[in-house]
């Protein structure tokens, strides 16, 4: 029960940063490639048409994992709590500035909002992906210090920093060189992502330059994905364990990487629907081999006095998983019927459509 | 600790006092948006479409305020309340997640829909989707509602030995005797903001002499429909709540009600009056003898237990704020009636439109049911003190172990001044949208 629910929450979660993904990667694009006036508009539009909608997956994962693994949820939320908030008031500047460039014709006002826009989806990118680095990373569970723990186990405080940076001293901090490398693969990611999205979406001028682009990222990514396994050998040896335990699990970096390759071939894609997958499943890779690299851990422990925390742990009771079983199951076929309609209708090129008015 | 206590409640409150600004007026105007929407229709005039959309296009700037302030609210359960999370999230974690599920998703896709596809759909399709819309902003108060009444009054859970609250019976959520009449109580002020939102905007055109056919049809929507659900919101609803908390609560109706002492033979209702905490008697008393043991047992000799019969811990910690919480509510929502009834009595008389004082009246009336929601969860939030799960949990047992004061004064800082900035937008876009008027929208 407890894998079902952890495999249900992460794939919600996946599509979260799939959907929400290339809205934050239109807006690392926005920022630094689009130039005309006309170009921007378009492109702040293929964002801002749904992301709220988008968000509400990231509302749906928190309230699953909050049901399934309350445990977990509190211990994390409570952990990260600087980096959480300062996630929760970019995503709020992002969306002023999504949803009030438009409003008023002023040059100033619109710069404005599309730098306050691009902005905030930048370091909004490279927070998911220092947290990810976090979670993969491990935490000093029950701030340990001369080996006695400071609060439960189960509970952690991590500062931003330390004055080090070192993923490898006793008491990390929220960024430090690896997650920050994990951090700018993610934006690396989600700016390909973002990409192909407008490539897709839209008949904007600069489709062409960004296949360029695409190329270019792709490299840097191929470089930082390398580096970075390197670097998860020295913090923890036994990084990869789990994969030669089960080797089924190689699927999932099997998925990434050919999605990794593939994209190197972007110009010769005829359909514009090809590099969004491709890059939907560079994501879905990235984030399903680090879930299976640590399974079933969900937040290891820096420490040998706490166990680290997993999915058996954090878990609820079975009663309360199993019902929610139930109306999970109602739920979902629900939502896949009203994304069904709203693809029907909402499909197509965004500047070439008409919304009736 | 005192301190992380104090800045955890006061960011809670402030952030989900903020929030509570935007979902009152979508829930109730998505029900106003489907009577447009059905009106042209039925009737096939212009001005009835033109009504719904341009009241959907301010619905969809509240939306995108509720959502990015619903989000930390949700966060904030994990970051500031961790204890209580991790104690109660097997139970509370339901109805959120199903929330998010039958809600929000349903809610948020036909939004999308509804603002963009008139065209792609035709109207039937079109009015479906705004009813959908409806469907879902309703849902989502169910649900957020069934998830606060469990807090109020806990049922169908079991307590393990490590002190973790787990569920054993889930249909005991849904019918809890605490839910429906809260809910209905809190929908229908909802509805209660929405349509004195509506009538304001209509006086307001009516005034300024510009838009005058949408003015009326506003001003005329919104009273009716004023008047309807302020009198529900007072009777039944307003009274089968005090009835609920007099007999699950009766410490926080003590202090509701500003009972300090027993009165052997039935209670009286105080009207006006300051509570004086230190010689524990109302200053300034106004009341009416056996008139609250008649309204909340029908008996008029009924003994309603005052806060001499509690112990100190049992009380509410705040009782004056709950006191004026209260008496804020219900003094406002008879005000309401009372505004509400002339206005439809004068338009029964066709005089309305040409009232002058009576149309400005009406148009300031708009900020009063906004506080008057407030204070109502007020009533309910600080009547429910000390405990954070009504009996079982303490409020001080269910903070986060690991975060200090100095960051949540922190982040409560930083919230202050994005919501300022947030609240400043949001009354300029809304600003703009009527001043603009129900003909000259773009989308
Ligand atoms: C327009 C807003 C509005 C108005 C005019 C009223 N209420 Fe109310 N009231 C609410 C808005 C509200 C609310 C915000 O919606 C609450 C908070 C919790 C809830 O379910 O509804 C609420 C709660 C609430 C409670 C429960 C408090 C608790 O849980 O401890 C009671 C006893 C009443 N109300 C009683 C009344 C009475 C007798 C009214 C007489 C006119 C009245 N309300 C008017
Ligand atoms: C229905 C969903 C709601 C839930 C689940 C909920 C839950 C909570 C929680 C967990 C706290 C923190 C602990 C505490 O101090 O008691 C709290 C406090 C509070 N809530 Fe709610 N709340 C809800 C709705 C509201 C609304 C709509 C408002 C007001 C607009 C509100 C006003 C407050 C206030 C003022 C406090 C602080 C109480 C104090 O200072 O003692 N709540 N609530
Ligand atoms: C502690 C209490 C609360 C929490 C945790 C909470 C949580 C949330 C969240 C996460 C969202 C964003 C959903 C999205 O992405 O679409 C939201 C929006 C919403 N919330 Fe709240 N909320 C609380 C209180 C309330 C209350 C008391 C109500 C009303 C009964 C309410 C009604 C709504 C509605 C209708 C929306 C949809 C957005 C809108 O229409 O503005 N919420 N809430």
């Amino acid at each position: 029960m407890e894998i079902f629910w952890f495999i249900i929450i992460a794939v919600v979660l996946a599509v979260f940063f799939i959907l929400d993904g290339y809205d934050f990667g239109v807006g690392i694009i926005h920022l630094f490639w689009a130039k005309k006036e006309k170009d921007k508009e378009v492109i702040a539009k293929s964002a801002g048409l749904f992301w709220d909608s988008n968000e509400v997956w990231l509302v749906a994962a928190g309230g699953m994992l909050f049901m399934a693994f309350p445990t977990f949820y509190a211990s994390v939320f409570s952990g990260f709590y600087l980096p959480l908030i300062i996630v929760l008031w970019l995503i709020i500047f992002r969306a002023i500035g999504l949803e009030f460039r438009s409003q008023f014709k002023h040059q100033m006002w619109k710069d404005m909002w599309d730098k306050s826009f691009g902005i905030s989806s930048l370091l909004l990118a490279l927070f998911f992906g220092i947290a990810l680095g976090n979670i993969v990373r491990g935490v000093n569970l029950g701030g340990v210090q001369n080996n006695i723990s400071t609060y439960e186990g189960h509970y952690f405080f991590l500062p931003l920093w330390n004055n080090r940076f070192s993923p490898l001293s006793e008491h990390p901090g929220v960024i430090d060189w690896f997650t920050i490398i994990i951090g700018l693969i993610t934006v690396v990611v989600l700016a390909i992502h973002g990409a192909n999205w407008i490539i897709l979406k839209t008949t904007s001028s600069i489709n062409k330059q960004l296949k360029k682009v695409v190329l270019k990222l792709n490299i840097m990514l191929l470089l930082l994905t390398i580096f970075s396994l390197g670097i998860w050998q020295i913090i923890n040896p036994n990084s990869l364990n789990n994969f030669i335990d089960k080797p089924y699990l190689i699927i999932f970096p099997i998925i990434y990487f050919s999605a990794l390759i593939g994209l190197f071939f972007i110009k010769k894609l005829k359909k514009d629907i090809q590099p969004f997958v491709l890059s939907t499943l560079l994501i879905l890779g990235g984030i399903t081999s680090s879930l299976a690299s640590m399974f079933p851990v969900i937040l290891p422990s820096t420490n040998t006095i706490n166990e680290s925390l997993t999915i058996y742990n954090t878990a609820a009771t079975e009663y309360g998983l199993l019902v929610a079983l139930n109306w999970g199951i109602v739920g979902f076929i629900l939502l896949f019927v009203y994304m069904i309609i709203q693809k029907r209708l909402m499909g197509g090129k965004i500047d070439k459509m008409d919304y009736g008015h | 600790m005192e301190d992380m206590i104090f800045y955890d409640r006061l960011q809670f409150a402030f952030t989900i006092t903020f929030h509570y600004i935007f979902p009152q007026l979508t829930m109730g105007l998505s029900l106003i948006i489907v009577y447009f929407k059905w009106k042209y229709l039925r009737k096939k005039v212009e001005k009835y479409n033109d009504a719904a959309k341009f009241f959907m296009k301010i619905f969809a700037i509240n939306f995108t305020m509720g959502v990015v302030t619903g989000i930390p609210m949700e966060f904030q359960f994990g970051t500031n309340w961790a204890k209580f999370s991790e104690l109660t999230g097997s139970i509370i974690g339901q109805t959120l997640a199903m929330e998010g599920m039958f809600s929000f998703f349903l809610e948020s896709s036909f939004l999308a829909l509804f603002i963009f596809g008139e065209k792609l759909m035709g109207q039937k399709l079109h009015f479906l989707t705004g009813f959908l819309v409806f469907l879902g902003s309703w849902a989502s108060g169910w649900f957020i509602l069934a998830t606060n009444a469990w807090m109020q009054h806990p049922v169908g859970y079991e307590i393990l030995e490590n002190g973790k609250f787990v569920l054993n019976n889930f249909s005991a959520l849904f019918s809890n005797p605490w839910l429906l009449p809260a809910f209905l109580h809190n929908q229908i002020a909802a509805v209660v903001t929405s349509s004195f939102v509506v009538a304001s905007v209509g006086a307001f055109y009516i005034l300024r002499n510009k838009n005058i056919e949408y003015g009326k049809l506003f001003l005329k929507t919104g009273v009716v429909l004023g008047l309807v659900s302020s009198v529900l919101l007072a009777f039944p609803t307003g009274d089968w709540n005090a009835k609920n908390v007099a007999k699950y609560q009766p410490a926080s109706f003590a202090a509701m009600e500003g009972i300090f002492e027993t009165e052997e033979a039935g209670s009286e209702i105080i009207l006006i009056g300051q509570p004086n905490m230190v010689e524990k008697k109302i200053d300034n008393k106004i009341a009416v003898p056996n008139i609250l043991s008649f309204l909340t047992y029908q008996k008029w000799d009924k003994q309603i237990p005052g806060m001499d019969q509690f112990k100190k811990e049992e009380l509410p910690n705040n009782v004056p704020a709950l006191y004026y919480s209260y008496h804020i509510m219900v003094g406002l929502g008879t005000i309401f009636i009372g505004i509400m009834s002339l206005a439809v009595f004068f338009l029964w008389k066709r005089k309305l439109y040409n009232i002058k004082p009576l149309l400005w009246a009406i148009m300031f009336l708009f900020p009063f049911p906004y506080i008057a929601n407030i204070t109502g969860w007020y009533t309910a939030e600080l009547g429910r003190q000390p405990y954070l799960v009504y009996g079982l949990l303490k409020t001080s047992d269910g903070i986060s172990p690991t975060v200090s004061s100095g960051n949540t004064l922190f982040t409560l800082l930083g919230f202050v001044g994005l919501y300022m900035l947030l609240g400043l937008l949001f009354l300029v876009l809304v600003g703009k949208t009527i001043h603009l008027g129900p003909k000259h929208q773009t989308y």
